[in-house]
């Protein structure tokens, strides 16, 4: 599946997307994250407040308890600013 | 449905003339127009998710549309770099009456502040970079519709 990243948190991971295969036990977005910290430091460093994180799953506002199963995209975000 | 997300200026004029031009039966039109506050900055760029943003947009217009009596309505936001002073977002509602208009129009506003994915990075005169952090009041201004 495709991950995205926005803002300061694409700055701090360093890229803006990427393709990845987590094993079968990472089911929701929650589990997602956990998994994409114990990559390396940078996504434990860009991760370590989840509480300004939000979540999108093809494009439409999910939680962290969301299934992603069958997702193709998954965008990670800080709170939006617009307007 | 009149949903632009765009890096050129517009034209608010032009854009309430086309908005209203031909039916006669729109008494009301009300618009907003949000400009780059330029305190102490040289420049604010605008980060947006593409296809996610057109989406949110169109999502927050139709909820409009569905719970005032509009005529028709425009949003259009703009992305990219963008100097102080600059328009940044406009919203127009048209309706046979101003109170379904003015309503909208905040209501248009109030969730594109907290469901469109903008992000705003402000650059300092002196020569640091900060993105602007989510204000709560937004949240409580987009809570208060339900």
């Amino acid at each position: 599946m495709q991950v995205l990243y926005f803002a300061w948190l694409r700055e701090r991971i360093g890229v803006g997307s990427e393709d990845v295969s987590p094993p079968d036990t990472v089911t929701t977005v929650g589990g997602l994250i956990d998994w994409l910290k114990t990559r390396e430091d940078r996504y434990a460093a860009a991760f370590a407040d989840t509480k300004s994180i939000r979540v999108a799953i093809d494009q439409e506002q999910a939680d962290f308890d969301a299934s992603i199963a069958g997702a193709r995209e998954i965008a990670l975000f800080p709170p939006v600013t617009g307007g | 449905m009149a949903v632009r997300v765009q890096e050129a200026d517009f034209d608010p004029g032009a854009e309430l003339e086309a908005l209203t031009a031909g039916d006669t039966g729109i008494g009301a039109v009300v618009s907003f127009t949000g400009l780059v506050r330029g305190t102490g900055i040289t420049e604010m760029t605008l980060e947006h998710y593409p296809g996610m943003t057109e989406k949110a947009l169109a999502e927050i217009e139709a909820q409009a549309h569905a719970r005032w009596p509009l005529q028709g309505a425009i949003i259009i936001h703009r992305v990219g770099p963008l100097a102080p002073g600059a328009r940044i977002v406009f919203v127009a509602t048209a309706s046979r009456h101003r109170k379904a208009a003015f309503e909208a129009a905040e209501y248009i506003m109030d969730f594109l502040k907290t469901r469109a994915p903008f992000w705003k990075k402000e650059a300092a005169i002196d020569g640091t970079a900060r993105w602007v952090e989510a204000r709560d009041t937004d949240d409580s201004a987009a809570e208060r519709w339900k």
